[in-house]
């Protein structure tokens, strides 16, 4: 956190916790959805279990966002990249709360009771309606793909300034508590 | 892109490469995670699709048990179901119930009194977001003992190859129990006179933490009047949902729920397996059925109906079917809210 270049400590134990939930959200969702097995009912209460954790994550990793900020990227980065990595962030904000919202939100315009943590029940945050289910069904679909897709390219960024640019942007968020990083260029 | 340091270069091509198989192995997992490349896969969807009658199935409606009504009531319990588990709905006192009688067919043009095997949807509320729902059929067992040996049911029925079902039948010895029993148990002329059986086994937790494995069934306090099926068959296609509606409207009807316990041993996974005689019960109260309502803007329209729906004190056993079901009800629920439109809250005319 003393260090300017890197991020604070909580935001960076926040990034790879709510990584590995995410990935984990992307694979058990596509996978009990194609699944009559036993496995299905573990895994959809998985999902959901892990999918309103990460809301409260998110919130929380937006209040250190905006209380701690982020490390400036390297000024030779150019503009384009840079608008680039600032707009796909807002869209990975964005998805990380809507995301959960969007299933939690489902099930209640299903009528469904929505379990999760084994056994605490959430009450409902949307009406019931065949209508709304579906608008709801389809936005928690289709954005679960564009959320895998931009997590994608987020991956390829990061590994371009790790492995190839070795810039510190990826130093900025590394896992490792670690020295500081290394100076770019030097 | 340029490299922004001398000396990269030589290892930048390297570099790419890796980036461009992590993505790829990522994307990879993903997609065969998600079954597009094991198209032998039994899915949700492949098994729901399974269902459809020849003519394709009925937009907008639930993809089996197509034709019924809803019904509101409430379940009086005894109180003795707290012995077994601790779901509220078992202390003494009411609950109020949203239900459907329906017949047990995927095609909205059979009448009802071609349908061997008739339905009950069931929800019993409990405050705290405590609901139970359950959908339970007439027959003492089912057809099948697996949900796969079902999908290959539904696929050989619908065959056009001669032996298809001569081969089911070879490949499923307990077919041939259904098929005894629909030939020779007596028909009714009511959802009122008939049991409604859970059929699939399901865990009991007490209080204490102790746990049973139970089955359970409504039965009728209606006394069965046995009608021959060439009798039933000429009556209204509608004639069950008129009968009841009928019915309901001369006093509340009652059904007695009754929860058996299994004994060790006792085939708890297959539900085409009646456990023996001679079982623990326990009397936890009654259905009372107060009024009829219309599928199509009835209040148990929006219900899925979907088994491992469950308050506290009840949860699945190692009965594979309520994963199965509730995987293909809920692919239900999610194409007929989609096509609500084919399926309007009021009736373009009279049907
Ligand atoms: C970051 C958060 C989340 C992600 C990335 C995510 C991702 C996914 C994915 C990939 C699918 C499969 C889509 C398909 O192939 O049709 C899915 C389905 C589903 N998700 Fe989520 N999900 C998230 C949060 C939640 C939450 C919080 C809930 C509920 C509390 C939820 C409930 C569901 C349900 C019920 C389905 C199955 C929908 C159906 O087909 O009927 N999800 N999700
Ligand atoms: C793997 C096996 C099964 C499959 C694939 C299957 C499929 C379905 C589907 C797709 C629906 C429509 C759900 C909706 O849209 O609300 C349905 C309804 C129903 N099923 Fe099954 N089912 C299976 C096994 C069973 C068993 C074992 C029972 C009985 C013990 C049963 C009893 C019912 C009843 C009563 C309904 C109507 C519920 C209502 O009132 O709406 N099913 N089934």
């Amino acid at each position: 956190m003393a260090d300017p270049k890197k991020f604070s400590p909580l935001q960076r134990v926040l990034h790879w916790l709510m990584a590995i939930c995410i990935l984990t959200m992307f694979f058990v969702g596509v996978g009990m959805v194609s699944t009559v097995t036993p496995k299905y009912l573990r895994l959809i209460e998985l999902h959901k279990t892990v999918g309103i954790l990460l809301l409260i994550l998110v919130v929380i990793r937006i209040a250190a966002r905006w209380r701690y900020g982020a490390p400036a990227l390297p000024a030779n980065l150019p503009v384009p990249i840079k608008l680039a990595a600032g707009l796909s962030h807002y869209v990975l904000y964005g998805l990380m709360i809507v995301m959960p919202l969007l299933g939690w939100a489902m099930l209640s315009a299903a009528n469904y009771p929505v379990v999760v943590f084994g056994g605490l029940r959430l009450p409902p945050i949307a009406p019931q309606g065949e209508l709304l289910h579906t608008v709801l069904w389809d936005a928690h679909h289709y954005l679960a793909f564009v959320f895998f897709a931009v997590v994608l390219a987020h991956l390829s960024a990061a590994l371009m300034h790790a492995l190839i640019r070795r810039d510190g942007v990826f130093e900025a968020m590394s896992p490792l508590p670690g020295p500081s990083m290394r100076q770019p260029g030097g | 892109m340029k490299p922004p340091r001398a000396g990269v270069g030589r290892s930048a091509l390297g570099s790419w490469a890796i980036i461009g198989i992590v993505v790829a192995i990522a994307a990879i997992a993903f997609v065969y995670t998600a079954g597009w490349l094991s198209p032998q896969r039994t899915t949700p969807a492949k098994l729901v699709s399974a269902l459809a009658p020849p003519g394709g199935p009925a937009l907008g409606r639930r993809r089996n048990h197509v034709k019924g009504v809803c019904f509101t009531g409430t379940f009086e319990a005894t109180g003795a179901g707290t012995a077994i588990s601790r779901a509220p709905m078992f202390v003494r006192g009411q609950y109020p119930v949203v239900g459907r009688f329906n017949v047990a067919t995927a095609d909205p043009n059979a009448p009802d009194g071609t349908v061997r095997v008739r339905g009950m949807g069931l929800q019993i509320s409990a405050p705290g977001q405590q609901i139970w729902r359950s959908a339970m059929i007439s027959a003492p067992f089912f057809p099948v003992a697996t949900p796969s040996a079902f999908y290959a049911l539904l696929l050989a029925s619908s065959s056009k190859a001669p032996d298809a079902m001569k081969m089911f039948i070879a490949a499923h010895p307990e077919f041939a129990n259904f098929g005894a029993w629909a030939k020779t148990a007596p028909w009714t002329r009511s959802y009122a006179e008939e049991p409604y059986n859970s059929l699939d086994s399901f865990v009991f937790t007490s209080g204490s933490g102790a746990t049973s494995i139970v089955r359970w069934s409504l039965l009728p306090t209606a006394p069965a009047v046995s009608v021959p099926p060439e009798v039933l068959a000429k009556q209204d296609p509608y004639f069950l949902d008129q009968e009841i509606a009928q019915r309901v409207k001369a006093g509340p009807l009652r059904w007695t729920m009754v929860v058996t316990v299994a004994a060790a041993g006792d085939p708890t996974a297959d539900p085409s397996k009646a456990w023996p005689q001679g079982r623990r019960t326990v009397d936890v109260g009654t259905l009372v059925v107060q009024d009829v309502q219309p599928d199509r803007d009835g209040p148990c329209r929006d219900i899925n109906y979907d088994p491992t729906v469950l308050p506290a004190g009840i949860s699945t056993s190692d009965d594979p079917f309520p994963a199965a079901r509730s995987s293909a009800y809920r692919v239900s629920y999610d194409r007929r809210t989609a096509e609500a439109k084919y399926y309007p809250r009021t009736a373009p005319e009279a049907r």
